[in-house]
């Protein structure tokens, strides 16, 4: 841990710094390296100590203003839910910082339909979101590669041994699966997978609106929902936005 | 009715478009050295969607880009050696508070940051857990309490009978055994530093079933996963870690206090 604090100080000393001498320059550069020599093996311990006194020095300790706020209460815009794969944290791919989301990570990133008895968790969460916090958008993102949605679309056709708790929550996407082996139970398993990822986005903000906050909410025009899909094999991001549209009447005429 | 707006990597003319409109976002805190600190101000949700747009971008210039190779690597496969479970709440998101980088932590949040016993039947958390646990061979599972926690005030607040048309109360009832003990211990206590007090001993109960999936028992006990717990004071911006001393014998009483060991804390 001194060893954290003390490669940090001297970094922004030498940032801060600038008319110190290329010598002096060159010693701090040369302490910084050796302090930085890796471990030969993993510390969880240090890794989180690090993370900590890293966050606490270049953002609590320099906009001192903006944490005494968000200690008072917290008014996120956005409720988001991701994935729990540690390769896509919103908080990475679209920078969102203390304070502007409320964010849900689950397997899959999916919502259930509204259902008190087995999915108290999550109703928990939109319903906090939307009745306490007031959040206006609500954003479901998926993502390449996601284990979940494999397990959707490969079990149980792969005879393989079921699981307690993954199967059961995965499941929650069998619409998507349908819809996507109906359009193309032809093509390779793994397209079919990244079609069903977004297939399960948008099933996911369909059964968000079976939550009568949100019905209520989107009907006072007070919410926007939005799906993403983030591709992390060629780094590319999709948004889309849910629209309801209704048409004027037409007058049918008596005869 | 959907529409669909692609970002992708070769639209360079939709990347200038976007960084020439800055649309009115309020850009607080700029700091030429993090060009991602900023929050939008604004309540125009057109303006929001375009912000996320410019973030995602950023992001890949700065980042990806900046370590394709790595993030290349990433995409065939993850191997987190943390599995962290967190509130939702928008002020401790993990990657931020412990600095997680892509491929780094397998991450779930809910409300109150609860982990709900095996006897409580399938749920999202506990999908994650067997997830993380049997699939990606995590060897630290992480629960981080937080302080003002908004779901812990409504576990404080609630009355013994749950309100069944509320999916708070619904939830945030795993958390009835921290409730008890600290009306028990800490009955003389103010009502806010009550909800500090359960905060903390939620995190306890929440590692206690933790280890009611035999799956998880076995890894800590042969001392191939380790169960920590963390609590994040973002009032004093302190951080206060300790690991679960797995001992056989403590887990036998339904009651029984957790032995904990490495207790740190650092401000």
């Amino acid at each position: 841990m001194a060893s954290q604090l003390a490669i940090q100080r001297l970094k922004n000393l030498l940032s801060e710094k600038e008319e110190l001498d290329n010598v002096v320059a060159a010693k701090i550069e040369k302490l910084t390296a050796e302090l930085q020599r890796p471990d030969d093996h993993f510390d969880p311990v240090q890794r989180i100590v690090d993370g900590f006194i890293n966050f606490r020095i270049n953002k609590f300790e320099k906009y001192p203003d903006y944490y005494n706020e968000l200690a008072k209460g917290q008014n996120p815009k956005f409720l988001v839910f991701a994935c729990s794969d540690s390769r896509v944290s919103p908080s990475h791919i679209l920078s969102f910082q203390p304070g502007e989301a409320f964010m849900v990570r689950n397997i899959a990133n999916m919502v259930p339909a509204f259902n008190q008895l087995k999915y108290a968790g999550v109703g928990a969460v939109i319903e906090y979101a939307i009745t306490v916090l007031g959040v206006t958008n609500i954003l479901v993102i998926g993502h390449s590669h996601c284990g979940g949605i494999k397990r959707l679309m490969t079990h149980p056709e792969d005879n393989s041994v079921p699981f307690d708790f993954i199967d059961e929550w995965v499941k929650i996407g069998l619409p998507a699966k349908a819809k996507v082996i109906a359009k193309e139970g032809d093509a390779d398993i793994e397209e079919q997978c990244e079609d069903c990822a977004r297939e399960a986005v948008n099933l996911s903000l369909v059964n968000l609106q079976s939550y009568p906050y949100v019905q209520k909410a989107l009907s006072d025009k007070n919410l926007a929902l939005r799906g993403g899909y983030y591709d992390f094999i060629h780094g590319v991001l999709e948004l889309w936005e849910v629209g309801s549209h209704i048409s004027p009447p037409i007058i049918v005429p008596t005869p | 009715m959907l529409s669909f707006w692609h970002i992708c990597s070769n639209c360079p003319g939709l990347t200038v478009k976007a960084s020439r409109e800055s649309l009115g976002i309020t850009e607080q805190h700029k700091n030429k050295n993090n060009k991602l600190e900023r929050v939008a101000e604004t309540d125009d949700r057109s303006e929001l969607f375009e912000d996320m747009k410019q973030r995602f971008l950023d992001f890949k210039k700065h980042k990806y880009m900046g370590n394709l190779e790595h993030y290349q690597n990433l995409a065939k496969g993850q191997a987190p050696k943390f599995m962290v479970i967190s509130c939702a709440d928008s002020r401790v998101c993990p990657s931020t508070i412990l600095g997680f980088q892509p491929g780094e932590a397998f991450i779930v949040r809910n409300v109150a940051n609860l982990v709900p016993p095996l006897e409580s039947g399938p749920s999202e958390t506990n999908a994650a857990l067997e997830f993380s646990v049997n699939f990606l061979k995590i060897e630290n599972i992480l629960v981080v309490g937080h302080s003002c926690c908004g779901g812990i005030r409504a576990l404080m607040g609630m009355d013994d009978e749950v309100d069944k048309s509320s999916f708070i109360q619904n939830w945030v009832v795993v958390g009835k055994d921290a409730r008890s003990w600290t009306k028990a211990a800490a009955s003389k206590l103010s009502f806010d530093q009550q909800c500090q007090h359960c905060e903390k001993e939620s995190i306890n109960r929440s590692l206690l079933n933790l280890l009611t999936y035999p799956w998880i028992e076995e890894k800590v006990k042969k001392g191939v996963l380790a169960v920590h717990g963390g609590y994040y004071d973002f009032v004093e911006c302190t951080f206060e870690k300790w690991t679960l001393d797995y001992k056989e014998d403590n887990l036998k009483e339904k009651h029984g206090r957790i032995s904990v060991k490495n207790h740190l804390f650092w401000c």
